[in-house]
């Protein structure tokens, strides 16, 4: 879908006006690509939803995310295909059969899948958690690293 | 929802975001569980105050190097208060974190547990 603007021959001559273009491009390619590009649209509508934070370098791709109270065990994380998806179960809070008076914590399975800036080297990814944030560190594969290009004569 | 509390001591105001809790209770008291992120044992402060309990947490950052591409954490530290059951025995109140979740133990006094009382 894209916005289209009004194209009146005179309103074009008016320099202020690049300033709309500039938003209409932005609101274009809002359009063109699926909402929220790197994100899963599930993401948006499923109950538990972590927090994501996405870095890149020169060397690595790395995934932050926020993840209390979890044990490594019930974590699981894959890469397919230029995407990393993130998955785990919470199982419920209360053990020993507890009245739960209130419950503002999530409870039950989450999945975030992200799709990668750039190609990742596959067997050298690395994952911690610690504090409850985990972190997935993906090295670029080496054609995706940035590299000078030196000009000749 | 989270709420964002300004704290001022008149030096300095201090973002605070409060945390998500889940409060459990069974015969022998509550169970408090406080999901803090990025928040360990050297960052964590519990206190109490009359009938108020107060958590607050500070995120121990680790900076990563590159370019930020997408953005949903939030880097503020999280503070907040618990009003306290008056049955609850201030004394015995337990807390401990792992991987960013503090779980705090509050036993309520002896006296307002649930007994049996045998019949004669």
């Amino acid at each position: 879908m894209n916005l289209i603007r009004y194209q009146a021959p005179e309103l074009s001559s008016w320099p202020t006006l690049n300033r709309w273009s500039n938003l209409r491009d932005e609101l274009n390619s809002l359009f063109d690509v699926p909402f929220l590009s790197n994100l899963n649209r599930q993401d948006l509508f499923s109950g538990w939803s972590p927090a994501l934070d996405l870095y890149q370098n020169s060397d690595n791709v790395v995934a932050v995310l926020e993840l209390p109270g979890m044990r490594k065990e019930d974590l699981e994380i894959s890469l397919h295909d230029g995407t990393l998806t993130i998955s785990g179960e919470r199982k419920s809070s209360s053990s020993n059969g507890e009245k739960a008076e209130r419950t503002e914590r999530y409870v039950g399975t989450f999945r975030r899948t992200i799709t990668l800036p750039a190609r990742v080297d596959a067997n050298k990814v690395s994952a911690t958690y610690r504090d409850g944030i985990l972190t997935v560190t993906l090295p670029k594969a080496e054609e995706a690293k940035p590299k000078r290009i030196d000009v000749a004569g | 929802m989270n709420t964002t509390v300004r704290e001022t001591d008149g030096r300095q105001t201090e973002p605070f975001v409060a945390p998500t809790a889940s409060v459990l209770e069974d015969g022998d008291g509550y169970l408090l569980q406080v999901e803090m992120p990025g928040v360990n044992k050297e960052g964590l402060e519990i206190s109490t105050e009359g009938n108020e309990l107060t958590i607050t947490g500070r995120r121990s950052l680790s900076t990563i190097d590159g370019t930020l591409l997408h953005h949903e954490s939030r880097r503020d530290n999280f503070r907040r208060t618990f009003e306290i059951d008056p049955s609850i025995d201030v004394n015995k109140i337990n807390a401990k974190i792992e991987q960013g979740l503090l779980t705090v133990t509050l036993p309520k006094a002896e006296h307002v547990k649930p007994r049996k009382i045998a019949v004669s």
